[in-house]
């Protein structure tokens, strides 16, 4: 099983993680740039954490065989600080690298005027930068959140293929699969989506433009809760073939809309490699003890 | 400016390349010698504009285009100015970009160029790429303090010492000393020492020759 996490904040997790990930069948991932938990009061504490994005966490993970890639964006919580508006200036030095595949996460969290227009900067943004969207639904009216997302989004101009709603739930798929948007869902231990209801909207809707992710950070999440959502499809009657469409060919399908992932040979699979291979992109990988 | 060793004969580098590929390339340093000031935009994203991947002779294809570049600007600007660009493009870079920067100071074995303050970021990083890319020719520019834990650095984290320029003829008795104590750290710890660090004790071992 190969798999490409599309959403999960690796600057969180410990080394452990990305050697369970690996051996799961990991070797790409996205990290979108959110929330730390603990508020951010200066434009300079975003740099800092973008820079790690692009540089420190890119180089952690080539070390266990795994391509890192980023999203970067405001997130719609710290969007509430004044303090931290002036990080849509320093966006487009970003939003122009190479392995930044995404402008994100953008979205509601409390659906304030002062979210509402960084979303609508941070999409124009994705339009000028032709990169896609990972665009966040609320925790809380999560419904509400969604529709008012989904109405931003056209009005944007922005292609729905280049769009993913995510943190969707059976109560939020139906409207952003009638967009054309893709739909993303975060398989955790309590909240949000479970591998079994995963599993049953898989059934009942099909394989196209889903997104499965773990979505793990500091929270009670679980780095592989992709794998094992893999093996409930498995035992659900899903084909090897139908998960590796949702766990590998649907993320590179989306996130190659931006040109800009950094697998020299996508598609190609690197499962086959036991134990990591000696080199990645050209570079040497160290696992463990120099 | 003394002379500039590019990490790929321009040539060979068109016809990894292949023709639209090297069109865009020179089109590319066309405009950084036109306007250097474009290069802080066009260094993103030279590898898309060009390509990725390893060179038939060892290195990256991204790696030799950005130095292009960065000697491209090294050909209009003065070295304070260049300096100053640099610090810019490393300092907003990511981490290819960051190392293309340092290959850069290398290539351009510039007597006036003094980049040793954008060196000595990269050392403190753990990032082995950039520890290596920061030992190259313009490592130079260190004083002897900095270029010996460089070195030490590069036994830390595992980046090969065939890639310290100047490692002979710089290596002296302190040096020595520093990786003696590394050594028997190691060897305490039940550690195995890596031949890179025998290498340096063979250096700067009074009683070998040092160049044997």
């Amino acid at each position: 099983m190969r798999i490409f996490d599309p959403h999960i904040h690796m600057t969180s997790r410990t080394t452990d993680d990305y050697e369970r990930m690996y051996d799961a069948g990991v070797r790409a991932l996205v990290e979108p740039a959110f929330w730390l938990g603990q508020p951010r009061t200066n434009v300079g504490s975003f740099t800092d954490y973008f820079d790690a994005l692009i540089g420190w966490e890119r180089f952690r993970a080539a070390q266990f065989g795994i391509a890192h890639h980023c999203t970067i964006a405001l997130n719609p919580k710290e969007a509430n600080d004044p303090r931290c508006a002036g990080v849509l200036d320093v966006l487009p030095r970003y939003l122009a690298k190479d392995g930044v595949v995404a402008v994100g996460e953008i979205g509601f969290d409390s659906m304030t005027a002062e979210e509402e227009k960084a979303f609508v900067r941070q999409l124009e943004l994705a339009v000028e930068f032709e990169l896609p969207a990972m665009v966040h639904t609320p925790h809380r009216d999560k419904e509400g959140g969604t529709r008012r997302t989904l109405e931003l989004v056209e009005a944007s101009g922005l292609a729905p293929h280049r769009v993913v709603v995510d943190h969707l739930n059976e109560m939020t798929v139906g409207q952003v699969a009638e967009s054309g948007c893709w739909m993303g869902f975060s398989i955790y231990p309590d909240t949000k989506m479970d591998e079994h209801r995963m599993v049953r909207i898989l059934e009942e809707r099909g394989l196209d433009r889903v997104l499965v992710n773990s979505a793990a950070d500091w929270g009670r999440s679980d780095p592989l809760k992709t794998a094992s959502t893999g093996q409930a499809m498995l035992a659900a009657g899903f084909s090897e073939d139908d998960v590796d469409r949702v766990l590998w060919r649907n993320p590179l399908e989306f996130f190659g809309q931006s040109g800009r992932l950094l697998l020299d040979e996508p598609g190609e699979d690197p499962g086959t490699v036991p134990g990591g291979p000696p080199t990645f992109e050209g570079n040497s990988i160290l696992r463990g003890g120099r | 400016m003394s002379s500039v060793v590019l990490l790929a004969r321009p040539g060979e580098l068109r016809a990894v390349l292949g023709a639209g590929r090297a069109d865009a390339l020179d089109a590319l340093v066309a405009g950084v010698v036109a306007d250097p000031g474009t290069l802080c935009r066009v260094f993103p994203t030279a590898a898309r504009r060009t390509a990725r991947g390893d060179l038939p002779g060892g290195g990256r294809i991204e790696d030799a285009v950005r130095v292009e570049l960065v000697a491209a600007a090294a050909s209009v600007l003065s070295p304070d100015a260049l300096v100053q660009d640099l610090g810019l493009l490393y300092h907003h870079g990511d981490a290819d970009e960051r190392r293309a920067v340092l290959l850069g100071l290398s290539a351009l074995d510039d007597t006036d160029v003094d980049g040793s303050s954008i060196l000595l970021d990269a050392l403190r990083t753990n990032d082995i790429r950039l520890v290596t890319a920061a030992m190259g020719r313009h490592a130079r520019t260190l004083g002897l303090h900095d270029w010996r834990h460089g070195v030490l650095k590069c036994l830390f984290v595992g980046a090969p010492l065939d890639q310290v320029a100047d490692l002979a003829e710089r290596a002296d008795d302190e040096l020595g000393a520093m990786v003696r104590r590394y050594v028997v750290e190691r060897q305490a710890a039940g550690r195995t020492v890596p031949d890179d660090a025998r290498l340096v004790l063979r250096l700067t071992d009074p009683t070998s020759s040092r160049k044997g």
